[in-house]
């Protein structure tokens, strides 16, 4: 009789690209639920709409590119694609908002250059960068906190994502809006004065990133990626924000707190520049991408022109990737110096 | 206890050892026909020296080293040899070897042997001799030559030997059960190694996963006539690799492109420990092994001690194999074994497992999926590579980059491939990638021979054509010299006058007839 002729390794652990996607899929649900209670459902909208265009998006891609769809279909990446640049947007956006932005992270962000692992550039952030630049009123728009203004509900939401107009919404300036356009208080008169601004950051804002670093950490401790950019990031962030404080001036730029509970840091650092693909790919690499985004989005936000930085940021870094791979290698075994006093 | 240390990576895998009941060994019996092919190990086969016909006892010499890196091989049971012709053997491409083919007589009749009554007062060199001659290569599964691997000492003087019980992959208790059976023999083999490559310490190392093996190895230890001292850390694959197993115990990584020697270290497997002490102190030649043959489409999986050159279709057999529901027959474990098309191929001195799993247990790998780069293959990695990047280069074929990545230090354990979500068969791709970058290599070594060959001939006619130059320089000189002596000697006047004589008498002939 003849036996099957594979190469070793016969076993196979039990980890599947499919898995991955999952547990980050499931990790963005505390900060998600956040959100929805803060801001009302309107995120999960998003995300439900954006999620039905994303998978008719790469099934069409797919047939375009003659590939055979379920095995692509079937490894959730879309879906996290859909669902983390659906978090990002503005809740009550328009349909054709999410559906451009989806159009362009699955088709400019993805399969133009060969799908899945060949994107150089994280397709959410691609998606959102040419919705940020196109549509630059829609995507600045977000709706006021709960306790500062009505929150809508389920039907409100679905008003506002198909009949664009329709809707008329309670919006207000975020923590980082009114701190970038803030020239003439002081920090402590500032927090004062804007309802918006609370204890550590905004209102709402503050546990939306608690509970995005929350479901991050789940994913680390659960070994789906490592603490490297994440804490690269985060520290870089709290540094930069630190020396640019000034101890709470007009012209401060921030505490590290305000920094690390507001906008999408904590999301950023969890679920976008933690994209494998698009990110630097060893260890020591993605301290240093960590790092690096972490310096330019203090820098954007702070001197820039956009309140939020984070797409830009990763998106300027993700050309930088392959760059910094090759300056981190780790050494490998058997390559380390000799010491002297070694034998 | 002495601290040991940490590698980088590594995975845990299922171990399945208690699958076949490590501790008891069974008997695989004498087949009717044992097979053994010349070539059993790392170098030159040995040459024959038996024909057709011949009656042969166990113990026998078959076939005689050539050269220094070459083993003999023995007959491991008495009967006729039938057929001497190429066959089957286990290869990862299932290619042919000349094998000797034994029709066994189920007499088992031996030749008397005799061994070394006092070892320790004999040369090293005499004893090296005999382990040469008993016909040992490395058991643990490269099977390199262990009389080379004793000769160490010739080159720099080494300090420490390292018996490697880690047994670290998965399924294989082999080297369980025989620390857990024969433990004072491993010691004594140890010893005589020691002895041997004149080194102070002796490591006994053993994976925090045998406990049976550790008690029994450590009562021996202390039996010993010299300190050999059990060292135990916790079990991980790919702990067991020879250059992991030094990083462990001793915190010292080998150079790359090196070998432990170059530490001062020489590792041995403990069967071939055991090999040794039969050799030195019975004279008797490696004709058998402990095989594990284990998977769940057996019904007696174990530990089966069984001579070189039984058919896997034999051991099959007395293992209960069941067919149904299974697809894959592997020898080695199932991080690093090879799959074997056939059943037909015998066992041989680096058979430390064969492995027959059911669909259930080592399902057929699913299609490979897009590389996410995810970076579990690098977390996993006992060399500290970046698997993601070779994976790219690889299939890019960039041979500058494969390099500078340091694919040669790739020790292909599959700890990657283990832990790929995406089912990328890694180090398929790094074997093709080493294949190819060999194929450079030697390429290169062609190419720059002929181009020197082209170059040395260029030269050589360039030079006969000078020296032809030379020479015709010389006669013209001459000839004109003379001319110049005597007018009438010039030679291309001369030559006219004979030409011209030569045409009126050719004239004055036709003209007569």
């Amino acid at each position: 009789m003849s036996f099957l002729r594979i190469t070793s390794p016969h076993g196979h652990g039990p980890l599947t690209t499919a898995q991955v996607m999952q547990t980050v899929l499931l990790a963005t649900l505390p900060g998600v639920v956040v959100l929805t209670w803060f801001f009302g459902p309107g995120t999960l909208i998003n995300i439900l709409f954006g999620g039905a265009v994303a998978l008719a998006c790469e099934y069409a891609s797919l047939w375009l590119r003659d590939r055979e769809p379920a095995p692509y279909l079937s490894d959730y990446s879309v879906l996290v694609t859909s669902t983390l640049l659906c978090i990002a947007l503005p809740p009550y956006a328009p349909w054709w908002l999410v559906t451009t932005g989806i159009l362009a992270s699955v088709i400019l962000g993805k399969h133009v250059f060969g799908g899945l692992g060949y994107n150089p550039f994280n397709p959410a952030m691609v998606g959102y960068v040419v919705l940020l630049i196109s549509f630059p009123l829609q995507m600045s728009t977000w709706q006021a906190p709960r306790g500062l203004g009505e929150v809508p509900g389920l039907g409100d939401s679905v008003t506002a994502l198909l009949t664009p107009g329709a809707y008329d919404g309670v919006t207000m300036a975020t923590p980082l809006d009114l701190l970038r356009q803030n020239k003439g208080l002081l920090l402590d008169d500032l927090y004062a004065q804007a309802p918006q601004m609370v204890q550590w950051a905004g209102i709402g804002w503050e546990w939306v990133n608690i509970e995005f670093q929350a479901g991050g950490v789940w994913v680390i401790y659960g070994g789906v990626f490592t603490w490297h950019a994440p804490v690269g990031m985060l520290v870089m962030l709290g540094l930069c924000a630190a020396a640019g404080f000034d101890s709470g001036s007009s012209e401060s730029g921030g505490s590290p707190l305000f920094h690390w509970l507001s906008g999408a840091t904590m999301f950023g650092a969890f679920f976008i520049i933690t994209d494998p693909v698009s990110g630097a790919t060893s260890n020591r690499g993605r301290l240093l991408f960590g790092a690096l985004v972490g310096l330019l989005l203090y820098l954007i936000r702070v001197h820039g022109n956009y309140p939020d930085a984070l797409a830009f940021a990763v998106l300027i870094l993700n050309f930088a990737a392959p760059f910094i791979d090759q300056y981190t290698q780790p050494v490998t075994y058997g390559h380390r110096p000799q010491r002297e006093d070694e034998e | 206890m002495t601290t040991v240390f940490d590698i980088h990576g590594g995975i845990h895998p299922p171990e399945e050892k208690s699958l076949s009941n490590p501790g008891e060994v069974l008997d695989a019996g004498i087949p009717p026909t044992l097979v053994l092919p010349l070539s059993q190990h790392i170098g030159k086969p040995p040459t024959l020296e038996v024909a057709i016909g011949d009656r042969v006892k166990g113990g026998q010499l078959l076939a005689a080293a050539e050269g220094l890196v070459s083993v003999p091989l023995h007959a491991p049971t008495s009967g006729v040899i039938t057929a001497i012709e190429p066959r089957p053997v286990p290869h990862p491409s299932g290619l042919e070897n000349l094998c000797v083919e034994l029709r066994c007589d189920g007499e088992d009749d031996w030749l008397e042997l005799e061994g070394f009554e006092n070892w320790q007062s004999e040369a090293p060199e005499t004893l090296v001799a005999s382990v040469r001659a008993a016909g040992i290569a490395g058991m643990g599964g490269a099977g390199f030559p262990t009389a080379v691997k004793l000769l160490a000492p010739q080159r720099a003087p080494m300090h420490t030997l390292i018996i490697n019980g880690t047994e670290c992959e998965p399924y294989i208790t082999a080297d369980d059960t025989l620390m857990q059976v024969q433990a004072a023999d491993i010691v004594l083999g140890a010893e005589i190694l020691a002895h041997i490559l004149g080194v102070e310490r002796i490591l006994l190392a053993v994976e925090d996963n045998k406990p049976a093996a550790l008690t029994a190895m450590q009562a021996a230890a202390a039996d010993a006539g010299r300190v050999c001292e059990v060292m135990t850390f916790p079990t991980k694959y790919p702990s067991g690799g020879e250059k992991q197993l030094i990083e462990i115990l001793t915190g010292k990584q080998v150079p790359t492109g090196g070998l432990p020697a170059d530490l001062g270290i020489v590792c041995q497997n403990p069967g071939t420990a055991v090999a040794v002490k039969n050799a030195i102190c019975e004279g008797r030649p490696l004709t058998d092994r402990i095989v594990t043959v284990t998977g769940r489409a057996l019904a007696r999986p174990g530990n089966y001690r069984t001579r070189l050159g039984t058919p896997i279709d034999h051991l099959l057999g007395v293992a209960g194999f069941e067919p149904k529901n299974n697809r894959r027959l592997i020898h080695g474990g199932p991080m690093m074994g090879f799959a074997l098309e056939s059943a037909d191929v015998p066992v041989i001195k680096t058979t430390n497992c064969i492995l027959v799993p059911t669909e259930q247990e080592l399902p057929t790998p699913p299609p490979a999926q897009a590389c996410i780069r995810c970076g579990l293959c690098a977390e996993a990695c006992p060399a500290s590579l970046l698997p993601q990047q070779l994976y790219w280069y690889a299939r890019a074929r960039d041979q500058e980059q494969l390099e500078r990545h340091h694919l040669a230090d790739c020790i292909e354990c599959g700890a990657c491939s283990w832990v790929c979500p995406s089912h990328i068969p890694l180090v398929q791709y790094y074997r093709a990638a080493k294949g190819m970058m060999a194929d450079s290599r030697a390429e290169k070594i062609r190419s720059d021979r002929s181009r020197g060959r082209f170059e040395a001939r260029q030269e050589r006619l360039e030079q006969e054509a000078a020296a032809r130059e030379a020479q015709r320089a010389a006669r013209r000189a001459a000839a004109q010299q003379k001319a110049a002596q005597g007018g009438a000697d010039d030679p291309v006047a001369a030559a006219i006058a004979r030409a011209k004589a030569k045409k009126e008498a050719a004239a004055e002939e036709s003209g007569e007839s």
